[in-house]
């Protein structure tokens, strides 16, 4: 008999506790929060109701307006992949779209607008851009996608407790893997898959980026973090696809989650948000940088007011 | 970390680019304006550290101002908070330092209020958007921001304690952290208590005529 308060101990004890009670990930996410005691059910339902409509805008935003970064380093692309979606796109429509709806919101975030962090901010794309763009296509309601993003997070919450979340402590892996985790999970979830299908598919993502470093070019959330996000939102569409196959992942998710820590806090310094090695450190993403700091400095001349 | 909420794994909801250089600042900023508690005319912003270094790419100097001003750390106007600091005729500085210290994101808020009196806040920016107002006009303290707070000024002797604990228990406001500092015995001291429920300005009156060791009393 497994009670609540242990349930989020691991993906084992999760899974055991939701097969007890016959639930969802998503539902038991649900508990978890009312018995933390600070709200009722339907304040808990209408608060995430709240985030949902801020993802659904921050894509709209990206896809449609003419979004541009403080630095000037991003902007525009995720809308020109968007309309490229439609000419028999390699990679498929499908995974185009949701891609360039990921890579929208970070636009956007780069931009200083409104976004949702999924888990953080460098990854806040990548979950709705999978939950929102497959959602139209399958046309689900807002009260199911609402159950997506608590499924999502009972599945970041795993990884925030038994992991990290936090690129200055494991990598990108940290960040837009686990984004995609969540994505994964909450897409398998909603088309009937089970709580142990979910959470495989949330393990295969993290398998296919395990190591994954954030070089961060000029300390920015822009490059790479954009087209990380649009990667992170195919890692998660196929992963997705893979589980509701029948395919499992042969390393369990719990033993992953473990190894990404490990591996995480086995990734030099230089590679964990410091912006002083990878892509950070390139020729091109060093006089990047240069710019960047130029045009800090020429701010900083007319800060005051 | 078992106080984790689904509201902090999917959020939370924020003016980008980054949670701690951007959300966090403005949330510290916030906290400054409420420890004020007063009409602000001028502010002097420090930033150090990581914050002094890729700050303005990441919108923290706007952040600020917007905390500040008093929007929230969602708000959509802090992206222009410099045009609306200006029309609410608040004078702005900002100053970029390489000085050293503890914290990376570190940010130091020098403001005067509307009867010229300036008070000092430093806060740290400690990651996905939390923060730590570490001092206020030079004295060490530990405020989160997360729940209602309490900021008592005291004389320090026996007793103290007690009575304002009795006073917020009769009044069934449950103390969720309670932390307390001096300058030195017999000095000037201080309590930090934050509540899980809002103490009202009726509370507050109350706590005051309790307790008659009190000097001053901010709720932030």
């Amino acid at each position: 008999m497994i009670t609540l308060t242990d349930a989020f101990e691991s993906g084992k004890t999760l899974c055991e506790f939701c097969m007890q009670e016959n639930i969802t990930l998503a539902e038991a996410m649900i508990r978890r929060e009312i018995a933390m005691g600070e709200m009722s059910r339907e304040e808990i339902l209408e608060e995430m109701h709240k985030s949902l409509l801020v993802m659904r805008e921050s894509i709209r935003r990206g896809l449609e307006e003419h979004v541009e970064s403080v630095s000037k380093l991003s902007g525009g692309e995720a809308m020109r992949l968007f309309r490229y979606a439609k000419y028999e796109p390699f990679s498929g429509a499908n995974t185009c779209r949701v891609a360039a709806s990921a890579m929208a919101v970070v636009e956007v975030n780069a931009a200083m607008g409104q976004i949702v962090a999924a888990p953080t901010a460098g990854a806040s794309g990548i979950l709705p851009g999978v939950l929102l763009e497959i959602g139209v296509e399958r046309e689900w309601s807002d009260e199911k996608l609402v159950q997506g993003l608590f499924c999502a997070g009972a599945v970041g919450l795993l990884f925030a407790k038994n992991a990290t979340i936090s690129g200055a402590e494991g990598g990108c892996q940290a960040e837009t893997g686990v984004g995609s985790a969540m994505a994964a999970a909450s897409i398998v979830e909603l088309s009937g898959g089970s709580p142990e299908q979910a959470l495989d598919a949330a393990a295969m993502t993290i398998k296919n980026v395990m190591g994954l470093v954030c070089d961060p070019v000029a300390g920015l959330v822009e490059c790479p973090c954009i087209k990380r996000n649009a990667l992170g939102a195919s890692n998660a569409l196929l992963c997705a696809d893979m589980t509701m196959c029948g395919i499992t992942s042969l390393i369990p998710f719990d033993e992953v989650v473990a190894a990404m820590l490990a591996v995480g806090h086995d990734i030099r310094r230089e590679y964990r948000e410091t912006a002083m090695g990878g892509l950070a450190t390139t020729p091109t993403g060093k006089a990047v940088a240069e710019k960047v700091h130029r045009f800090q400095e020429f701010e900083r001349g007319r800060a005051t007011i | 970390m078992d106080t984790f909420s689904v509201f902090d794994i999917v959020g939370p909801r924020m003016i980008g680019p980054s949670s701690s250089h951007t959300a966090g600042a403005a949330k510290i900023a916030l906290m400054a304006r409420r420890i004020i508690g007063r009409p602000i005319r001028e502010v002097r912003f420090t930033l150090y550290g990581s914050f002094a270094e890729t700050g303005r790419g990441h919108g923290t100097d706007k952040a600020l101002v917007a905390g500040i001003l008093g929007f929230a750390p969602d708000d959509s106007r802090i992206p222009n908070a410099y045009e609306y600091a200006k029309e609410s005729g608040v004078l702005i500085n900002m100053i970029m330092s390489d000085e050293p210290t503890r914290h990376p994101n570190t940010v130091k808020i020098e403001a005067c209020d509307d009867n010229d009196r300036w008070t000092e806040v430093m806060g740290e920016s400690i990651g996905g958007g939390n923060i730590l107002i570490t001092e206020i006009d030079h004295l060490a303290v530990e405020l989160s921001g997360d729940y209602p707070t309490l900021i008592i000024r005291h004389h320090d002797e026996p007793g103290v304690i007690a009575e304002v604990s009795h006073v917020l228990a009769q009044m069934r406001v449950n103390i969720a952290f309670m932390r307390v500092f001096r300058h030195g015995r017999g000095e000037d001291a201080y309590m930090c208590i934050e509540t899980d429920t809002e103490v009202t300005e009726g509370m507050q009156m109350i706590i005051v005529q309790l307790c008659h060791s009190i000097r001053q009393l901010i709720v932030v």
